[in-house]
């Protein structure tokens, strides 16, 4: 059912024909044998792992415990750390990013799912259906949010102030508004990005065995019923893991706090990402160190909440 | 580079990249799942569609579900499009009115010549290009080495490139741009290159693992008899491995440019120069800059090229989805 099993599985252990074991450590039958040429073939993934993935990652942890002005680096122990936390912006962030994360997950994790139940039934035109519901997702995030600010006008004139005075509500100030802020940007978030969603659960609704509704039939399930006790349970994986992804998704949100507000107004938009983008790149920033403190310090959590969650519910998924 | 990490895109490639492969080498399925049939219906079944009850509500459940589709997805979308040809008093003044004061062409015109979209767009077109290649070099090759030529290092370096798809991109936002700043060997800054954005594009695990998973499946006979005809591994990289993967290297592509098309925060912080920077940097400078219906035309231009890719490869983006009967194949 779930996909990300079978991608990080390691590959079958089979006999394999151009691979070849010379028992001698002969540096010329190694050559003859292929090694050489695995050698080559590796050299592009070992050189651009190396330099732009596998030593940052090493460096990360290293800049964390020093000072850096570019040019030399010295070692301060806990230093950064503790500025991080002396920071009086930090709780502000780690409230507006969880609070992101909660709206994010109220707006747009049952939303996805309830269309993709509805539209698996869909008897014509499923396509047209996945294809609008996907459309949002190949907008350039940029274009999207600049397009969702103009939306967002607080004037009266604005499209959703004008929608909503159809109906007599508003105008509300959106963006420039402490309490709206929020929201409105994880309203553009979920808009773009639930299409995502809503094709993976199509794609595992493709895959709940049919017998297992023939079965319910034969036992006079209705047909909530059969949603309720049959399509659900047999989604559980698959929800589990896009409830993880979408909580590791936004912990790291900063796109949009960046392009919509900017962390405004009264810093209600600050995230995590944008502290750290702030200390490091900001007119005033350059703060290397406490930039990759931070940073690390949210990938730990999000490991250790990950790790934590699997714990938990691995007797719950086992399908 | 993508500075998401494992994000539903990501989950979304790999189910598609399962599916082509199922499609390609039917003999191998996965143990256990094999025998389980896919399914050719969903909840309700063709006796439940005949009870006027179900039949009724599903049947407005499902137009209430089309118009809101409707609305959200091509809402937008729409809007912009009608918004691109506005004239900007109209955009401000009667944002949803039909065309009260005509239509203005010559918003296009402004934003392709006068605020130099042309320019950023063959920028984007650069920088996805570039992107493209690097990744594609590194996860063939790569590849080809974890999943066919397998030495016996090759556990190691898998191992080390499957570690990096659990650190979140967000670590290496500030050494890698020292990296950029001070790059080995070289000697002088890649600030304002488009190698900066090219060469990390090329370290996504998650192509590497897809493609590799894919090369798994591909019969080693093939290989075999390819190498009792005298092929060494170059011949067998270039003339049988390659030409089969087509499936693959596709989905890579696509979902590679488009993903290229889409990052903002990486080239926002090394193309520092504007003459450099691609679309979706330029943007948001555009908006603070332009008068809105210039702007709304070049976000229009901006968003034609991903629609387009997605229009003409929406079985790839979207397999799986109403595709039941394609997939049993």
């Amino acid at each position: 059912m779930t996909t990300d099993d079978a991608v990080l599985r390691k590959p079958p252990r089979r006999a394999d024909a151009v691979q070849q074991r010379t028992r001698t450590r002969n540096p010329l039958t190694w050559a003859r044998g292929g090694g050489l040429s695995a050698v080559v073939f590796a050299l592009p993934l070992l050189v651009i792992f190396g330099v732009f993935s596998w030593a940052p990652i090493v460096r990360a942890v290293v800049m964390s415990f020093q000072e850096t002005n570019l040019i030399v680096s010295s070692w301060v122990g806990w230093d950064n750390f503790q500025q991080v936390f002396a920071d009086p912006m930090l709780p502000v962030a780690i409230r507006n990013t969880a609070y992101f994360a909660l709206l994010a997950l109220i707006f747009g994790y049952p939303v996805p799912l309830v269309a993709a139940v509805l539209m698996s039934e869909v008897r014509r035109a499923k396509g047209i259906f996945s294809a609008l519901a996907y459309l949002p997702v190949v907008v350039p995030p940029v274009v999207a949010v600049l397009l969702w600010k103009t939306f967002y006008d607080p004037s009266d004139t604005g499209v959703f102030n004008t929608v909503l005075g159809w109906f007599g509500i508003g105008p509300f100030a959106w963006l420039n508004s402490s309490t709206l802020a929020m929201p409105s940007l994880v309203l553009e978030a979920t808009w773009a990005a639930a299409g995502g969603t809503v094709i993976i659960y199509l794609a595992a609704l493709t895959s709940v065995p049919s017998e297992l509704y023939d079965a319910a039939e034969v036992d006079g399930a209705s047909v909530w019923r059969k949603v309720w006790h049959v399509t659900l349970p047999q989604l559980r994986g698959i929800l589990l893991i896009t409830l993880i992804l979408q909580i590791i998704g936004t912990a790291q949100v900063f796109l949009e706090p960046y392009l919509f507000t900017g962390g405004g107004p009264d810093n209600a938009t600050l995230t995590i990402l944008l502290l750290i983008y702030n200390y490091a790149f900001q007119s005033l920033g350059g703060n290397y160190g406490m930039a990759t403190a931070l940073s690390l310090m949210l990938a730990v959590f999000l490991a250790v909440m990950s790790l934590v969650y699997f714990r938990l519910t691995r007797s719950w998924s086992a399908s | 580079m993508s500075l998401t990490n494992i994000s539903s895109a990501e989950v979304e490639a790999s189910s598609v990249a399962a599916e082509v492969e199922t499609q390609r080498a039917p003999r191998r399925r996965r143990p256990g799942k094999a025998s389980a049939p896919q399914a050719d219906r969903g909840a309700l079944s063709s006796a439940d569609w005949r009870r006027p009850g179900v039949k009724y509500t599903w049947t407005t459940m499902h137009v209430v579900m089309a118009v809101i589709l409707v609305v959200w997805g091509l809402g937008p979308i729409l809007l912009l499009a009608k918004w691109a040809i506005t004239p900007t008093m109209d955009i401000n003044a009667h944002p949803l009115g039909w065309f009260p004061n005509g239509v203005a062409w010559s918003n296009l015109d402004a934003a392709w010549n006068d605020i130099e979209i042309s320019k950023y767009f063959v920028n984007t077109l650069i920088v996805a290009a570039g992107s493209w290649v690097s990744q594609m070099i590194v996860a063939t090759t790569g590849g080809y080495v974890l999943s066919v030529l397998r030495p016996k290092w090759a556990k190691y370096v898998n191992g080390a490139v499957l570690a990096t798809l659990f650190v979140p991109a967000v670590v290496l936002l500030v050494p890698l741009y020292l990296v950029i700043l001070h790059p080995p060997v070289i000697g002088h800054s890649l600030i304002n290159s488009f190698w900066a954005v090219w060469l990390p594009a090329g370290a996504s695990a998650f192509n590497v693992v897809l493609v590799a998973r894919f090369f798994d499946s591909l019969p080693r006979e093939v290989f075999e008899a390819a190498r009792v005809d005298g092929a060494g591994p170059f011949r067998l990289f270039w003339s049988i491995v390659l030409p089969m993967s087509k499936p693959i290297l596709g989905v890579v592509s696509v979902f590679a440019v488009i993903a290229s098309w889409k990052d903002f925060l990486w080239p926002l912080l090394v193309l520092r120069d504007p003459d450099k920077q691609p679309l979706s940097v330029r943007l948001p400078a555009i908006a603070q800059s332009s008068d809105v219906g210039e702007l709304m035309a070049a976000l229009a231009i901006s968003t034609l090229i991903p629609i387009v890719l997605f229009l003409v490869f929406q079985r790839m983006f979207l397999r799986g989805a109403g595709l039941g009967g394609a997939v049993k194949g």
